[in-house]
């Protein structure tokens, strides 16, 4: 490896060549302030909180763009001159931010109110002048977008381009009336934004943040005359824990379980159930396509972003689409149905809460076609920093809570569920049920190594009973948008594909803790949380959705067998064309 | 956000569409294929309303973002179609020093439009612009090729009347 020798601050380093300096100084162990930097996707240079000194370079350089491309380079990161530009920098942000910090839900998590106290900057008023004042839109059912603290770093933009080619978010305008927002400012939920949250996830400020629904849940909680029942995402386990301060990738489901009960619920149940029933109808809806000459490839409908995403940009896909409705509705259909029954419960009775690591989830609760017993599957969907809140609310003392089991019936669940949440996840899982239906015989390994990891497409071939089945998984829209347009052109054909709108799957999801920038530019988030899935994976009895228990009571009881009619009234959905450029209705 | 979406219906022809998809398969695939054609267009429309904008972004297959953004960072760019009439009011420093802040204000007012907008029966557009050259006749507001200087805000009743404003 070629090496370049610097000094930062004083101090000798050899770091390697092709960094910029701010990855060089994270190199060598020193932090360099950052607000609009997001590593590959926006680094351009605008917010200057990262100026540094450069021994021969003209006044101080930006560290995220500039490069380190000679030896013996000499930087300096924070002089008292550094220091002073960063806080007038700091106090022209502020001129124009809407400062009622008190009340922002991003309090204590933001890093501009965090780089205001490490730099002392606490004279708010420093620069007196004209504001902007922009009307709050909370047109989206998923999160709400507040201008007023914007600080334009551009990071929710890049997301959205970049990652997920959605790019319904903008800079409109320029100059002091620069703004971030829609086509013709028309609001969000007139565009064709698929609800995936990323941008809320990446925000520095509370400009972007999802829509609390935790009243909802209190209130219902409180009423004698509701059954409220809780389902945790297969993802939540390994990312609850960071919001109370525990390692990136613990695995936190016995405390999670242990939370819910103190919340209060009627009863504290597994959305893996929900993912086991899916991997059933899923598997047999691929079978029948294979064996009856339906249309493939199919594609997975677990990421209600996906599926909207499909419906504005590929709706010659839509058939393409498993019918199978997601997880977290398939669970909410059993409880307001079989469970309803089972319990002598009125579904209207019923409050189903799903903990998500996405924002739309949200949307999807709402769709047509997702009330199997004529009230909504799912009430309520909270994301994973929502459940958060609501667990510092009430006072619970997370991080030292004994881990406690599941309640029966909707408790037991598999290996194939827990890797849901991460991108390959759904694929090994079907697979596991696949191939072993189709060959009769059982796997010698569950392991699908192939479909593993964190690349934005993958794919592999698999030679299940004289069957060449091709296999292409893609997370992040941008890369879904590339493998659906390899398929439009004919330029590849596949059997099954897997399809998560977050770049790494749920794990990333725009509903999980908020890492700051400093944190997700140098850490691999998406990586870090899914090896947790699949260490659980790895250590569960059972491994694959048919033999869960649960599945079996299910069918037995109530649905027959996958794909029968019942199951289809119940579990399966419907998808709908909407605008791929103009107004969505 | 107010929505920009202009409220004065639109009213392309198939020969512009025509001549619109022609400028695009010139520069479509090229890279900064964008701003030429926003340029083509405007010439063909003299305005970008929502219509033009989502036909550019099918054809070179971007978001309407990404062409709203450029379209909104560029004062070459306008959202608003041109009136039957369109006053230009000079708010450059000699203009502005006589007054000319006032008689724009008031022409607002009583246009019940904005800078750079087109009242509702696409009869008047009003624009703030930057010296049109005649200083020693300030304050000056042009209306299509006519000029009218050394203003006062009491003119402008009779001035408007001249253009049929208020019939």
């Amino acid at each position: 490896m070629d090496t370049l020798n610097i000094k930062i601050n004083g101090r000798d380093y050899t770091v390697p060549t092709g960094l910029t300096v701010l990855e060089a100084c994270r190199y060598a162990g020193v932090e360099i302030p950052t607000l609009c930097y997001l590593k590959d996707i926006n680094e351009i240079g605008a917010c200057r909180l990262c100026l540094t000194e450069v021994k021969g370079a003209r006044g101080m350089v930006a560290a995220c763009v500039y490069p380190v491309d000679r030896d013996g380079m000499e930087i300096v990161t924070n002089s008292t001159k550094i220091q002073e530009a960063r806080k007038t920098n700091l106090k022209l942000l502020l001129s124009n931010h809407d400062k009622k910090c008190l009340s922002c839900v991003r309090s204590g998590r933001c890093e501009l109110q965090k780089l205001c106290n490490d730099y002392g900057v606490d004279t708010v008023d420093a620069y007196k002048g004209a504001m902007n004042q922009y009307e709050i839109d909370d047109s989206a059912p998923h999160m709400i977008r507040d201008n007023n603290k914007c600080i334009l770093c551009r990071r929710c933009v890049a997301v959205c381009e970049k990652n997920q080619s959605v790019a319904v978010l903008g800079a409109n305008e320029r100059g002091f009336n620069t703004h971030i927002g829609c086509a013709f400012d028309q609001d969000l939920w007139e565009v064709p934004c698929v609800a995936c949250g990323q941008c809320t996830a990446v925000c520095p400020t509370g400009a972007l943040y999802e829509r609390d629904e935790t009243d909802k849940v209190w209130a219902a909680l409180e009423d004698p005359t509701k059954h409220v029942v809780v389902n945790p995402a297969p993802s939540i386990r390994a990312t609850l824990g960071e919001c109370f301060g525990m390692p990136i990738g613990t695995n936190v489901k016995g405390k999670l379980v242990a939370a819910l009960h103190r919340l209060g619920f009627d009863g504290v149940y597994d959305t893996d159930v929900g993912a086991d029933l899916t991997i059933l109808e899923e598997a047999n809806e691929f079978i029948e396509r294979v064996q009856n000459g339906g249309k493939l490839p199919i594609i997975t409908s677990c990421s209600p972003g996906w599926i909207k995403f499909c419906e504005h940009n590929f709706p010659d896909f839509l058939d393409n689409l498993s019918t199978c409705k997601s997880p977290q509705q398939m669970f909410g259909a059993v409880v307001k149905t079989w469970y309803a029954e089972k319990n002598g419960l009125d579904p209207k009775d019923i409050v189903v809460v799903s903990i998500m690591p996405c924002t739309a989830k949200k949307f999807e609760r709402s769709r047509d076609g997702q009330s199997a017993a004529g009230v909504p599957d799912v009430d309520v969907a909270l994301t994973t920093r929502e459940l958060a809140r609501m667990i510092e609310r009430a006072g619970i003392d997370f991080v030292n809570l004994a881990d406690e089991e599941f309640d029966a019936p909707l408790g037991i669940t598999t290996g194939a569920a827990a890797i849901f949440g991460a991108t390959g996840g759904v694929m090994e899982a079907a697979l596991r049920t696949a191939v072993e239906t189709l060959t009769g015989k059982e796997l010698e390994s569950v392991d699908f190594k192939e479909v593993r990891g964190t690349q934005g497409i993958k794919e592999a071939t698999y030679n299940v009973a004289g069957l060449e089945v091709k296999a292409a998984v893609a997370s992040g829209l941008a890369n879904a948008r590339e493998l659906l347009n390899r398929i439009r052109r004919g330029e590849a054909n596949y059997h099954i594909v897997e399809i998560m709108a977050c770049p790494g799957g749920c794990v990333n999801g725009g509903g999980q803790p908020i890492q700051p920038a400093n944190v997700r530019n140098f850490t691999d988030l998406k990586a870090i949380r899914a090896k947790a899935l699949y260490e659980e994976d790895a250590n569960l009895p059972l491994r694959k959705s048919h033999d869960s228990p649960v599945i079996k009571v299910l069918y037995d009881e109530y649905f027959g067998k996958p794909g029968s009619h019942k199951a289809h009234e119940v579990l399966h959905t419907h998808y709908q064309p909407r605008e791929t450029y103009g107004k969505d209705r | 956000m107010a929505n920009t979406i202009t409220k004065i219906p639109f009213k392309g022809t198939k020969e512009q569409q025509e001549e619109l998809f022609k400028a695009i398969d010139v520069y479509a695939g090229q890279s900064g294929a964008l701003i030429p054609v926003l340029q083509e267009a405007q010439k063909i429309y003299g305005y970008l309303p929502y219509e033009v904008q989502k036909m550019i972004a099918e054809k070179l297959q971007i978001s309407m973002e990404k062409v709203y953004e450029v379209v909104t960072f560029y004062a070459q760019f306008s959202l608003q179609p041109l009136g039957e009439y369109n006053i230009s009011v000079c708010l450059g420093t000699a203009c502005y020093v006589k007054g000319s802040g006032n008689i724009f204000d008031k022409l607002q007012e009583k246009l019940g439009i904005k800078n750079g907008e087109c009242t509702p029966d696409g009869k008047f557009r009003l624009d703030a612009c930057r010296c049109v050259g005649a200083c020693g006749l300030a304050p000056v507001m042009t209306i299509n090729d006519d000029v009218y200087g050394r203003l006062t805000v009491d003119q402008l009743d009779g001035i408007l009347a001249k253009y049929g404003f208020g019939k």
